[in-house]
């Protein structure tokens, strides 16, 4: 791939309570999307922060462009964070020309309309507006000065599914437009549709780093052949390796039929069996030993 | 610079216009208060005597059955010519001074005449009078520069301090520092965004009491403007000051009542504190809203020019300088 953007080394945050950021360390390059992903309180908001140079770190370095970040920073980095009101009062329309005219060169009013579905919204109070209309606003803002890095924190959460889906094609069609992309996230499917790479973080700390399907492969080669266990009594005499979840057994494989086959030989109803590839969410399970949104 | 700060005055301008409620409020309130009061105390006078001592630390014993009389307040002055003002408002009945034997009578106050008679009664040695002449001033003349003030006080405070802490708590500060905005450029746009609204509704409420209740304005608009602007900075200044660090609305909240309540009763918004112990009014002296009001009311009911209002504008800008300098220094944009 091209030429690292981003460098980080090392970081590490306490909060009174908690050490937040656990000596993390990767680099972004430019022109990807870049995902940290984990579960609420793994250290995800905290690290995107540290990276916009929202707030500082206790020790470790991030250089961008091979460089310390200096005042110019700002001009050339979007934040959209995960939690921001905005004015009260305030039209969608008066929003952008505000932070519009906080910047040095900013985009073209109409570009962001267009670029965020912000049509037929201009004269909506900021309080009326909808989960994901409000985040295409927030997303306006990030995208105002035409920044080079765009730092999503959990974008759609909170979501309905149509939403979701909308804002991904925005972020896909900002992604064409070359822009280096980071976003935080605890969905999965997210990370599957939107990610070159992933960081899966746990408790301040990043368990896997690479490509999602390269890490499905390293860690989870085959396919999961999952059935209730209920149909199932003493799952013993398969001779297979297999992981229990709350309701079902899962047998993972690179060979599905000699699964199949052997619990036909047993025995054993397949009408409620299921055959599917390993998901970022089964590779979470098996990396972290527990579920991702508990 | 100019622009962002424009475009943040702008906007928290248009914020407060669009909020209907607050902004009837910040303009209906004032003038039901004197409404109100010019009806209730349009034209009755308060029922005690009040006398003006000056001098008062030279021995006078010919002056002292007169100074045990019940009913009657003794008030010291040590500059004569401010009670031989308050005498021609008709806010003292008579001025004696203690150096010598010699007393000044309004000639136009009825309940001067009346304690003339108490005073010959109860003095043997002979007296000079002087006399002085000058319309009595309604409580509701003397109210309005108070409640002027006190308006603009509570718009002060409250607009601003409640209004940054909410901003912070809430995200939009947060927001806001992530752009190239400067911590300095919001501070001044939101001064200049709340001082507008103050002098654009305090003058309106002005206007109206003079023209429409026909209350006393004896100065310039000009002065009374200055005087506003001076008194909103150091008042914008100090909730300022409150909002610059805090988290949380009920704390803030708490502060700024702190600050409000105090001025309420010891700036001289509904009573003279002339009769106050020393101490207190030293304590009022530290008070922006008591410069403020002092001010207002010297050029509408004294017709006071610019040399004589300059130890309260000089007292409105200090307060402003060293309120601003520590919001800059604190100012906080969000948890951290």
């Amino acid at each position: 791939m091209s030429k690292v953007i981003l460098s980080v080394s090392r970081l590490v945050k306490k909060y009174p309570e908690v050490l937040a950021v656990n000596g993390l360390s990767f680099d972004v390059y430019e022109g990807e999307c870049f995902g940290l992903l984990g579960p609420n309180g793994a250290g995800k908001s905290t690290t995107i922060e540290i990276l916009e140079n929202v707030i500082n770190a206790d020790s470790g370095e991030v250089l961008y462009q091979g460089l310390p970040r200096d005042k110019n920073f700002a001009q050339q980095i979007g934040i959209q964070f995960q939690n921001t009101a905005l004015q009260d009062f305030l039209t969608v329309s008066d929003t952008l020309r505000l932070f519009r005219s906080l910047y040095d060169n900013p985009v073209p009013l109409s570009q962001l309309i267009e670029s965020c579905a912000l049509e037929g919204l201009l004269h909506r109070d900021n309080r009326k507006l909808s989960g994901g209309q409000r985040q295409r606003l927030l997303l306006a803002l990030a995208l105002i000065n035409d920044p080079k890095v765009l730092f999503l924190d959990e974008p759609t959460t909170g979501l309905d599914p149509q939403a979701r889906r909308n804002f991904w094609q925005l972020i896909e069609r900002q992604k064409s437009h070359g822009k280096t992309i980071i976003l935080t996230t605890h969905y999965m499917d997210e990370a599957e549709v939107l990610c070159d790479r992933i960081a899966i973080v746990d408790r301040g700390k990043i368990i896997a780093l690479g490509a999602p399907s390269q890490l499905l492969r390293q860690h989870l080669p085959g396919m999961i052949v999952r059935l209730p266990k209920t149909a199932i009594g003493d799952p013993e005499f398969l001779n297979f390796k297999i992981n229990f979840t709350q309701f079902f057994i899962e047998i993972i494989t690179e060979n599905v039929e000699a699964v199949v086959a052997q619990l036909l030989a047993h025995k054993i109803p397949i009408n409620d069996l299921t055959i599917k590839a390993p998901t970022l969410e089964d590779l979470f399970i098996k990396l972290t030993g527990h579920a991702l949104r508990e | 610079m100019i622009k962002r700060i424009l475009a943040l005055w702008h906007a928290r301008n248009l914020e407060f216009v669009r909020d209907r409620a607050s902004l009837s409020w910040n303009l209906i309130f004032p003038l039901l208060l004197v409404v109100g009061f010019s009806f209730a105390f349009g034209n009755a006078n308060q029922a005690q005597y009040k006398v003006g001592i000056t001098n008062a630390d030279v021995e006078a014993p010919w002056l002292s059955k007169f100074q045990h009389t019940n009913y009657i307040e003794f008030i010291r002055y040590d500059d004569q010519t401010i009670a031989l003002t308050k005498l021609r408002q008709h806010q003292l009945d008579l001025v004696i001074t203690q150096s010598e034997p010699q007393y000044w009578l309004n000639k136009l106050s009825a309940k001067g005449y009346l304690l003339e008679k108490i005073l010959h009664a109860q003095v043997d040695v002979p007296l000079k009078l002087q006399q002085v002449s000058g319309e009595s001033i309604r409580y509701v003349d003397w109210v309005l520069p108070g409640i002027l003030g006190m308006n603009m006080m509570f718009s002060g405070l409250f607009g601003i301090g409640y209004v940054i802490v909410r901003y912070r708590k809430n995200g939009v500060l947060k927001r806001l520092k992530a752009t190239p905005l400067s911590a300095s450029e919001f501070i001044v746009s939101q001064i200049l965004s709340r001082m507008f609204i103050q002098l654009i509704t305090s003058m309106f409420i002005a206007f109206s009491c003079i023209y429409f209740l026909d209350l006393k304005m004896n100065g310039s608009f000009l002065l009374l403007f200055l005087m506003m602007l001076c008194g909103s900075l150091a008042l914008i200044s100090v909730g300022l000051m409150m909002a610059s660090r805090c988290q949380s609305e009920e704390f803030a909240g708490a502060l700024l009542n702190m600050a409000s309540w105090p001025m309420m009763f010891l700036s001289g918004v509904w009573f003279s504190l002339d009769s106050a112990h020393p101490l207190l009014q030293q304590v009022a002296n530290l008070l922006p809203l008591t410069h403020l009001v002092a001010g207002m009311r010297s050029i509408m009911l004294d017709g006071a020019d610019l040399t004589q209002l300059l130890p309260n504008i000089g007292a409105l800008l200090a307060i402003a300088l060293v309120c601003i300098t520590i919001s800059a220094s604190r100012f906080s944009w969000g948890e951290n």
